[in-house]
């Protein structure tokens, strides 16, 4: 609702980060999709012509294709229902009354500010290495053998370390949601005789369904495009190969241009596919 | 100075039009009010009559200038708005001095207009306080001290008083009527409250799903309501309305009568009901009464002497003289 | 009103606050100690705590061999200015979203936000030769346009709703006293929405300084801000634990300071201002 004026006035306002947006989209998007139709290989002859869906063909019945889908679904998974249950815990904790709250928190965010460059070698060198890490310390304190962290359990470790860096924010998010519920709500639910438990699934829990939303969304963006982790700590290697580190890979490391970008718009597309059904969701929970 | 009229004004959302063609004429120093049921229009026509919204068609002049693509703040009104509007991050002094600064004015005119206005608004304590530490109607009157400043053609209040509670709204609604007889500016009011437009008003203009019921003065529209809408609307405790055989009697689809109309006796009179609940307001007692063949409980208004209670049966004497005939369309029967 | 509490469950809450909380903790206060060790100490088992000779040698060594100075600098002038330029293209794009709504705004946001979704990666190569064409590779004027469109997005989205916050009766009084657009923004809309500005602000800092895939792989040695200053200590030549900690804590001091110092306006920034 506004005047005539001020609706043209808006549509000139919005126009440069519309137009910066969709020339940061589209530019590459179209270069992607022309170099995936050639063979591209930059140190070795450059533009070699046009192959048609020989780059699609190759980049899918590749061995290593459908392993990457995978790892890239168990990590995003792994990390989204560790960083979501642990953080309604935690957040459920911190809204109860106790000493130096304030304190906690900031304990708890400290995670969150740590570059994902610098969280990925301190937990590889310090924590997991299996002769000076101090886990390996722990384990032979309890005569127990170390563990081979990042070969035998990689997947499982590059997890941990993803989930310590990104449960601060669900857990604040969500602490954020557990304050905004209106306690006389509670009341109200223990007068009618439910048990904590049950508020906690009846009350609590729907109350904090839009919050969750949110921690997926804002999470899977970013889990998604997960990079630096596995490039300090496995590069890659024991099956920790997502799509994204897949395509890098390609692209980078064979310089196989051509094949790294039809693994380009496999992403994107598997990336349109999780952002329409995760926007549905989103869309539907934010129409307040 | 401060004459508005409206000629054929309609406004549509899309596909939807919330004001039909609608013709209005505002003289000069009028209080003028506009009330109806919440989405009647009556927010929008004010805003259109503002340059908030632009018209879909129509001519609104003010002072016999064409006003319609004119933008508000060039078309010389003030509006207080509902939720008051005041700038939370700026003082009293300069939420008023705001529409000053940005006419241009020099600090030291500034300053003398913005406490002119706040003496007369009693607002000369408060002047460096930011708007969250005043009360909601000192509120109300910073939003219209800064109204007062710009000496507008006209003021705009679009629902005012809506966030205040009961007693302070009696008192802002004395004080705004106050103001009126001051500065004898054109003030156009909007409220769903009729109480409001009965006390304040030199003109009630009724409003229902954007086309105007009716205009007149508050006491024309209260004995003489053109059809059955308005004279559900205006009056309180609200008219009771009959149909069938109560109406037939007196060659009408609907009869209706005001609550304080109606005689009781615990003998005779013409019609007979059970006391559903009376209340006593000390003044006054409400009763409503269950009447054999009437849907709604019939509300009477009687002294505050009067002591039924529940269950008791009385009847009721409508005054022959104050019995409003309505015809199948609802309209008026002269 | 909450009820009060009995001192033995808020004393079991606190212990379990604060031991989850240490716990969270614990790794970066790990790594700022190590980085006061000798390399023998660091890996010395059984681990030690707090009694050890504390040194500052880490750090000159760090400084001396990787001119921490400079990526420090690159950091600041390519998260700052990232951040400064999306709030000048993203202020006007929100107010006109929030305050001049129109069928297709959700679908806008919504747009912008999936933008987010496409693939770094799916994108890197063409990228890589724009900036060759450009001469933008390796400058921080480069990265600084890059880490502004990833993050436009995101500052977009929050501004926008925190200007839904604040009513449009002020914008549109603001417009009856005769505020022109320019005025109505300057002097009403920002005043009141500082704090949410100030929150997209510190959280889009924190979000370019950590940015770690950009950084990697569009610098070289002349813009590379800490992120690829922390990754050359990946070589097994950084395996000393006490340089690496000395290293790291260098990196996230800076953005873990300025966290601390504006908690409250980034608790309010990281729930985008989509939770209440």
């Amino acid at each position: 609702m506004a005047t005539q004026h001020s609706r043209s006035a808006a549509r000139f306002m919005m126009a440069p980060a519309v137009i910066l947006l969709l020339g940061w989209m589209l530019i590459p998007l179209t270069m992607t999709l022309i170099f995936s139709f050639k063979k591209y290989l930059p140190l070795r002859g450059g533009d070699l012509g046009w192959v048609g869906f020989d780059n699609y063909v190759r980049f899918v019945s590749s061995s290593a294709f459908w392993p990457s889908v995978q790892t890239t679904l168990i990590i995003v998974g792994g990390v989204l229902l560790i960083t979501i249950i642990f953080g309604v815990l935690l957040s459920i904790l911190l809204d109860q009354p106790m000493w130096g709250q304030g304190i906690v928190r900031i304990l708890v965010i400290a995670p969150f500010f740590v570059m994902p460059t610098v969280s990925a070698l301190v937990w590889k060198n310090m924590f997991m290495d299996p002769v000076n890490g101090l886990f390996a310390h722990l384990w032979k304190a309890f005569g127990a053998q170390p563990i081979e962290w990042l070969s035998d359990l990689s997947l499982f470790s590059i997890i941990l370390i993803v989930s310590w860096q990104w449960l601060p924010f669900a857990t604040l998010i969500l602490l954020t949601a557990i304050q905004s519920l209106d306690s006389e709500q509670l009341e109200a639910a223990e007068m009618d005789g439910a048990p904590p438990l049950s508020r906690f699934a009846f009350i609590i829990l729907p109350h904090l369904s839009r919050a969750i939303t949110i921690v997926v969304l804002i999470q899977t963006i970013f889990l998604l495009a997960i990079f630096a982790e596995i490039f300090v700590t496995t590069s890659g290697a024991f099956g920790t190969r997502t799509l994204t580190y897949l395509i890098y890979q390609r692209v980078l490391e064979s310089q196989n241009v051509g094949l790294g970008s039809a693994g380009g718009v496999y992403a994107i597309i598997l990336a349109n596919i999780v952002a329409i059904f995760l926007m549905r969701i989103v869309g539907k929970n934010l129409d307040t | 100075m401060g004459q508005i009229t409206l000629k054929q004004i309609t406004k549509s959302f899309g596909d939807v039009q919330v004001i039909p063609p609608l013709d209005l004429q505002i003289e000069d120093g009028e209080f003028v009010v506009f009330v109806g049921p919440s989405g009647c229009g009556k927010s929008t026509l004010l805003r259109l009559i503002a340059g908030l919204e632009d018209t879909s068609s129509g001519e609104i002049s003010i002072d016999g200038r064409d006003a319609t693509e004119v933008p508000p703040a060039k078309r010389g009104l003030a509006m207080v708005f509902q939720s008051y509007a005041l700038y939370p991050h700026m003082s009293v002094r300069k939420n008023i001095a705001f529409p000053l600064r940005m006419a241009g004015l020099d600090k030291a005119e500034q300053d003398k207009k913005v406490e002119s206005a706040a003496s007369v608004l009693n607002l000369t304590d408060y002047l460096e306080r930011r708007p969250g530490q005043l009360s909601g109607g000192q509120r109300q009157r910073v939003a219209i001290g800064r109204a007062i400043v710009r000496e507008p053609a006209a003021f705009l209040f679009d629902e005012p008083l809506s966030n205040l509670d009961a007693a302070l709204r009696v008192n802002m609604r004395l004080e705004i009527s106050e103001l009126h007889q001051t500065l004898e500016t054109t003030m156009i009011y909007v409220t769903h409250d009729q109480v409001e437009a009965m006390t304040m008003a030199d003109k009630i203009v009724v409003l229902q799903a954007g086309i105007i019921e009716q205009v007149g003065s508050p006491l024309e529209l209260y004995h003489t309501p053109r059809n059955r809408f308005v004279a559900g609307f205006i009056g309180s405790p609200k008219m009771n309305f009959m149909m069938g055989a109560f109406s037939s009697e007196y060659d009408a689809t609907t009869i209706g009568v005001r609550p304080e109309h109606i005689s009781v006796s615990p003998t005779d009179g013409k019609w007979k009901g059970k006391v559903g609940v009376s209340e006593h307001l000390g003044s006054d007692t409400f009763l409503y009464v269950d009447v054999e063949g009437i849907e709604d409980p019939v509300t009477v208004r009687s002294s505050g002497e009067v002591s039924f209670r529940h269950g008791d049966m009385i009847h009721l004497t409508p005054d022959p003289e104050k019995i409003h005939r309505f015809d199948n369309q609802g309209l008026r029967i002269a | 009103m909450a009820r009060s509490v009995t001192t033995r469950r808020k004393t079991i809450n606190t212990l379990a606050a604060w031991a989850i909380g240490l716990l969270i903790f614990f790794p970066i206060l790990w790594t700022i100690l190590t980085s006061f060790k000798t390399e023998a100490q660091a890996i010395n088992d059984p681990p030690l705590f707090f009694f050890f000779d504390w040194t500052l040698e880490n750090y000159a060594v760090v400084q001396e061999r990787s001119n921490y100075m400079r990526y420090l600098w690159n950091s600041v002038i390519i998260a700052g200015g990232s951040t400064v330029l999306g709030l000048i293209i993203a202020v006007p794009a929100a107010w006109s979203m929030a305050f001049v709504p129109s069928k297709r705004t959700k679908d806008i946001l919504m747009w912008m936000l999936s933008t987010k979704m496409l693939p770094a990666v799916g994108v890197l190569y063409p990228i890589y030769l724009v900036f060759i064409e450009l001469g933008l590779l390796d400058t921080r004027v480069g990265l600084t346009i890059v880490l502004m469109l990833i993050n436009l997005p995101i500052i977009v989205w929050m501004l926008y709703t925190y200007f839904k916050e604040i009513p449009g009766e002020i914008l549109e009084a603001a417009r009856m006293d005769g505020a022109t657009l320019k005025e109505e923004i300057l002097y009403i809309l920002t005043p009141m929405a500082i704090p949410g500005i100030a929150s997209t602000l510190l959280l889009n800092i924190i979000l370019a300084w950590n940015e770690a895939f950009w950084t990697l792989n569009l610098t070289a040695a002349k813009a590379a801000p800490l992120t690829a200053f922390i990754a050359s200590y990946s070589s097994p030549e950084g395996l000393f634990y006490a340089k690496l900690s000395a290293a790291s804590t260098m990196a996230i001091a800076p953005i873990l300071i300025l966290g601390w110092f504006s908690q409250k306006q980034l608790v309010r920034g990281l729930t985008f201002g989509a939770v209440k």
